[in-house]
């Protein structure tokens, strides 16, 4: 039968010759190949040192956005936990007190609000859930650390640096 | 007189034997730079510059680490293993003729230990020796793997050494002697037994290779097969010996190669140059041109070892039995030939 694509290849199976038996020359152009490989230049990226320049679209460590005001934008509706594939996110409401305007944007906010850093698989769904643009990942790689403790990420962490006026 | 002669040899044998030493031990590290380098990477560059304290970091790890003997190992065994494999490693390099004989303050000093008349022979009786050492330590460890490791290592010894001794019989037709002192100064200048005999020094290079147990013939620690091969149970300095040995075996054969086949001390235009340098700066200078080839040599041993995959087991003793031994009688045969009816 005629093949669909023309690009059929029949292999013959050829014994091989004196030469390719006497397996020298294959050698020595193995050889040459891995020499010319030794005066190239390294592909290493030295990490702590030199970084790689990540992509735009990079999902890195969790931001939690503050708005034009230096608000704190997120309500603690809670989309964000639910839609969490990975379970990660944690959070505690609370109402906003009176002479804390300056300091959230909506009444309820989340006072605790912590992801673990483990069990987060970088989806980038939370970011995509959340109706208040209030969460990114936009940030470096999770840094390691000793203790798994020590990976559950709170607000100290997670909130924006507040605006300098 | 007698005295100052054998404080000499002795000075002479602890030189020898730190060069050997720092040899083997920077081996470690440019076997790991120089893999770097063919596969596009950096290496090892953390520990001092470049990497250069390396070695160090890395024999203090094996000292600092805890002795751990099997509960189902043979201990004397155990131990016996990979000191019989440094021993045998070390004392070989004591009939290599390292250059000419160096007059230092009208003293005649020759650069080897001794020149006794069977060299070869000698080096021959020590490697087979150093399997000794893998046997016993594969053997004592009660593991299958070391145990097919020890197996595989002495096995392949056996056949390969066959080849090889046949390959330096045909050297022996064109040199006429067993003494390495001898063998050296015959290819004084540009004379170098490789000239004569091409398919003996590859037979011989082959075979080194199988001997010292490196790539592509390293299969006595073929890790896919056998998890560590025969030191599998080894831990500590007890390894770190092994490991040695299998650098200071790959100094040594490279140097054994240097003296037999590629004119040892000897360099094109070095009488010219003995003249300029005089009687002490001569021969040392012939000391760095072995020196030098002796490290091209295990710069190439390193090149194969990141170019050519193992072979397979059974392909090892196809090659060794029916290849090497027939080329190698055959190679007798044509130096015979030659040496008859052409000189
Ligand atoms: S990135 Fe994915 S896994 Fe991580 S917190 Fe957001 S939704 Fe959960
Ligand atoms: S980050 Fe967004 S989705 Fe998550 S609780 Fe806050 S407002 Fe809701």
């Amino acid at each position: 039968m005629e093949s669909l694509s023309n690009k059929k290849k029949v292999l013959e199976v050829k014994p091989l010759n004196f030469w390719e038996r006497a397996y020298l020359p294959a050698i020595a152009k193995g050889l040459s190949i891995t020499m010319g490989h030794f005066f190239k230049k390294p592909v290493t990226i030295q990490y702590p040192e030199q970084k790689r320049e990540f992509s735009e679209n990079y999902r890195g460590l969790h931001s939690l956005k503050r708005d034009e005001n230096g608000k704190e934008r997120c309500t603690a509706c809670g989309l964000c936990a639910l839609s969490c594939p990975a379970e990660a996110i944690t959070m505690t409401a609370a109402e906003r007190q009176k002479g804390e305007e300056h300091l959230y944007r909506e009444e309820k906010y989340a006072a605790v609000y912590e992801i673990n850093m483990l069990r987060c698989i970088f989806c980038g769904l939370c970011e995509e859930a959340c109706p208040k643009e209030a969460i990114y990942l936009d940030g470096d790689i999770v840094q390691s650390d000793y203790l798994r403790k020590d990976f559950i990420y709170g607000k100290d962490k997670l909130v924006e640096a507040p605006l300098n006026q | 007189m007698e005295l100052a002669e054998i404080g000499i040899k002795f000075a002479l044998v602890a030189i020898i034997f730190g060069i050997s030493l720092v040899v083997a031990m920077y081996s470690t590290y440019a076997e790991r730079k120089i893999a770097a380098f063919f596969q596009d990477r950096v290496g090892p560059n953390r520990a001092g510059p470049f990497g250069i304290l390396q070695p160090l970091a890395d024999g203090a790890k094996m000292f600092l680490k805890e002795e751990i003997i099997p509960t189902n190992a043979t201990p004397f065994l155990f131990i016996v293993g990979p000191s019989l494999a440094i021993l045998t490693a070390c004392i070989a390099s004591a009939v290599i003729p390292w250059g000419q004989n160096v007059v230092i303050a009208g003293r005649t000093i020759p650069l080897q230990v001794t020149d006794i008349n069977v060299g070869i022979l000698y080096i021959f009786g020590v490697v087979s020796l150093g399997v000794y050492g893998v046997m016993i330590g594969g053997w004592a460890s009660n593991n299958k793997y070391s145990l097919l490791g020890a197996i595989r290592a002495a096995s392949q010894n056996i056949s390969y050494e066959i080849s090889m001794g046949l390959s330096i019989i045909a050297l022996l037709l064109v040199t006429g002697t067993l003494s390495l002192g001898e063998i050296a100064q015959q290819q004084h200048g540009w004379h170098w037994n490789v000239i004569y005999q091409p398919v003996g020094f590859l037979l011989f290079l082959i075979c080194s290779f199988a001997e010292t147990n490196r790539t592509p013939f390293d299969l006595p620690e073929c890790e896919t097969e056998l998890v560590g091969g025969y030191h599998t149970e080894y831990s500590s300095m007890k390894l770190g010996f092994y490991l040695f040995a299998e650098y200071i075996n790959m100094f040594i054969s490279s140097a054994v190669m240097v003296t037999l086949y590629w004119g040892s001390y000897n360099y094109p235009g070095m009488d010219y140059m003995n003249e300029l340098l005089g009687a002490t700066w001569g021969p040392l200078f012939g000391f760095a041109v072995m020196f030098t080839k002796v490290l091209l040599f295990i710069f190439f041993f390193m090149w194969v070892r990141w170019t050519i995959p193992r072979f397979r087991y059974d392909q090892l003793m196809d090659l060794g039995w029916k290849v090497l031994i027939p080329l190698a009688i055959a190679n007798i045969v044509v130096t015979g030939i030659w040496i008859t009816f052409f000189s």
